[in-house]
């Protein structure tokens, strides 16, 4: 990037030789210009972030039920959530376990696709748009799909299942089987992810590989010390921004809970709570529940939680470092 | 990798044996290009088949639907005709429509002058800012989604689409973040000259910058549409109650359930979800992967 500054009427390299008050009248207008731009932004910022999240904190601390005014009852709903709530712990499992398990096989799987496409001579643009495509279908249409596909009477998967002799698993209505199977269903949907690890496998220098073969270096070695260094931003920014997606998965486990239950009063967290996210808690205490301070209070945890993992990827990751862009402010 | 004989070896030897190596070199090649390509054929029959399964089942009868059959024996094509009668799908359809092109416009309004402003102005706070639109765009929604919706029933918009739709017009926070990576690649000489012609900034934006910058607009643009065409959470929150404010999301969600159809039935329904995602990608492939490889590279 060019040092000049974006306050336009000066031209490259001249001398800035203007007296005070025309700089300072330049400077007022620059601001002015700086604010206009910004507007929208700043009202955003106000009005869908600062209030709101105020608000949250605020009414985690009160009794709040949507409806009569909220009354302020200390740490009520936070002691609520460690000592009595009978669901939130199960909760909490299973989000875990979806960043724990899910969110790492989707970085592998991803990142295992992209190594075969790239090494790919023929073909590799259309395999590429076949590998993303997925990617892209709408969540609920997906998860409905799967269900469909997974269900234990008439669905393809135990039938294929059944050709070489194993037992299909009842999936979607197996408490132990349900979260593979939401994981098998983000496997399908990786494709973002792919497209990313490729560009970036692409972009590693082809002489290191050649070095790395004269010196004799085997496949797993040349993958250790030239493919993953080069590509190391890039997996920590797959796997934090896919941590965080993974503490508000939401979407695919009500639905599926919804479609293979086949009641939606009975479905949360169907089968057996096997799929209740800390998200779906949330919603189950804010709007079935009208708990909203007690949801207000899943909310700030859910806050600190994946704030902390974005300063991870704050302070490592490059591109989201503004200093890289700047210089000194005017 | 290759299996040359070390150089004195060679020297030693007659030229036979040398190509010996070569030819075995070269069969070891076309073997690994048998196999890479024959994994990624795999892969594609594991990516492309459940759109497939879809497509098969959503012509089926009711009765094969319900067997395990994989290949359709009568094509009924009047399921797709027999969903919008059994459901308010046109409806929900037309909401959907409304949602995403309203979204999506609302947002490249707001958020291009916001991106350049943060990728081209210095100013006081700059760095502040930018780290403000990382905070919203990593921030999961369920966050804020209480008091948002206490505020949207107080000026009596829940239950409409509004509520997602006006956001839209003060800046998304993932576009503005991937306009402003854009916009850090376009030299600054060329802003500069039309500078020194005398644009003000607002022309320079709209007549040499926006023009450079189309292929991040048509992304972002895309995955606006998209994001808002397969949005759950959001319709779900607010138009939850009233099915005539539905989405397609929505509506497919509580199909099988609400209306005790066959699988047949909620395929067909499925693929309509599925099918303008499906149409336009292969229209604008170029644009979306240039748009993901933008997000991620920089990282």
């Amino acid at each position: 990037m060019s040092t000049l500054t974006a306050t336009g009427t000066r031209s490259a390299g001249a001398p800035d030789a203007a007296p005070a008050p025309a700089l300072r009248a330049r400077h007022r207008r620059n601001r002015l210009r700086v604010l206009l731009f910004l507007a929208p932004g700043l009202v955003g910022f106000a009005v869908f972030l600062v209030y709101p999240l105020v608000m949250t904190v605020w009414l985690s601390f009160t009794n709040s039920n949507m409806i009569s005014p909220a009354q302020f009852v200390g740490l009520r709903n936070y002691r609520f959530m460690l000592d009595s709530d009978p669901q939130i712990w199960q909760a909490v499992r299973n989000t875990g376990w979806l960043v724990v398990i899910m969110v790492p096989a989707q970085v592998l799987f991803a990142l295992g696709v992209a190594m075969v496409t790239a090494r790919l001579k023929a073909g590799a643009g259309l395999f590429r748009t076949l590998f993303y495509l997925p990617a892209l279908a709408p969540p609920v249409a997906a998860t409905v799909a799967f269900v469909c596909m997974f269900n234990p009477s008439s669905g393809p998967v135990n039938q294929l299942l059944g050709l070489v002799g194993i037992h299909g698993p009842l999936w979607f209505d197996s408490p132990s089987w349900s979260k593979p199977a939401l994981t098998l269903l983000a496997l399908w949907g990786s494709g973002t992810v792919m497209v990313i690890f490729l560009a970036a496998l692409l972009d590693v220098p082809a002489e290191q590989y050649e070095a790395a073969e004269l010196d004799g270096a085997n496949p797993w070695q040349r993958f250790r010390y030239v493919t993953l260094p080069a590509i190391s931003p890039v997996v920590l920014f797959a796997t934090v921004t896919g941590v965080i997606a993974g503490l508000q998965y939401f979407t695919q486990a009500m639905v599926a809970a919804q479609v293979a239950n086949g009641n939606i009063q009975a479905a949360p967290g169907y089968p057996n709570g096997s799929t209740m996210t800390f998200p779906e808690e949330l919603y189950t205490s804010g709007f079935n529940q009208f708990h909203a301070g007690y949801a207000c209070a899943l909310a700030v945890v859910l806050f600190l939680v994946s704030m902390a993992f974005t300063l991870v990827l704050l302070r490592r990751a490059s591109g989201f470092n503004p200093q890289e862009t700047q210089e000194t402010p005017l | 990798m290759t299996s040359y004989a070390p150089a004195s070896a060679r020297a030693a030897r007659s030229a036979s044996p040398h190509r010996a190596a070569r030819s075995r070199a070269r069969r070891r090649r076309a073997l690994v290009w048998v196999a890479d390509h024959a994994v990624a054929v795999g892969l594609a029959c594991a990516f492309v088949g459940p759109i497939v399964f879809v497509m098969l089942t959503s012509v089926m009868t009711d009765q094969q639907s319900l067997s395990s059959d994989l290949w359709p024996r009568h094509w009924q094509w009047s399921n797709y005709t027999t969903v919008f009668r059994t459901a308010p799908f046109g409806t929900w359809l037309i909401n959907t429509v409304v949602y995403a092109v309203a979204a999506t416009g609302a947002m490249l309004l707001s958020s291009i002058p916001i991106a350049y402003a943060l990728a081209r102005f210095r100013f006081r706070g700059r760095n502040a800012a930018f780290l403000a639109v990382i905070t919203m765009m990593m921030l999961p929604p369920q966050v804020l989604v209480i008091p948002m919706y206490l505020m949207w029933a107080r000026l009596h918009l829940t239950g409409t689409i509004w509520p997602l739709v006006i956001p839209s017009l003060f800046g998304d926070a993932f576009s503005v973040f991937l306009l402003r990576q854009f916009l850090l690649t376009i030299p600054e000489d060329y802003l500069n000259a039309a500078r020194v012609d005398g644009c003000s900034e607002l022309r320079v934006l709209t007549r040499v910058v926006l023009p450079m910058m189309r292929p991040a607009v048509v992304a972002v643009g895309l995955f606006a549409f998209f994001n808002a065409w397969n949005d759950y959470y959001g319709p779900l929150i607010y138009t939850g109650e009233t099915p005539a404010h539905w989405t397609l999301a929505l509506g497919l969600a509580s199909f099988k359930t609400s209306h005790a159809v066959q699988w047949n039935l909620t395929m067909a329904a499925t693929l309509i979800a599925m099918a303008p995602v499906i149409i336009v990608f292969f229209f604008a492939q170029k644009a979306f992967i240039e748009g993901v490889t933008l997000t991620g590279v920089k990282g």
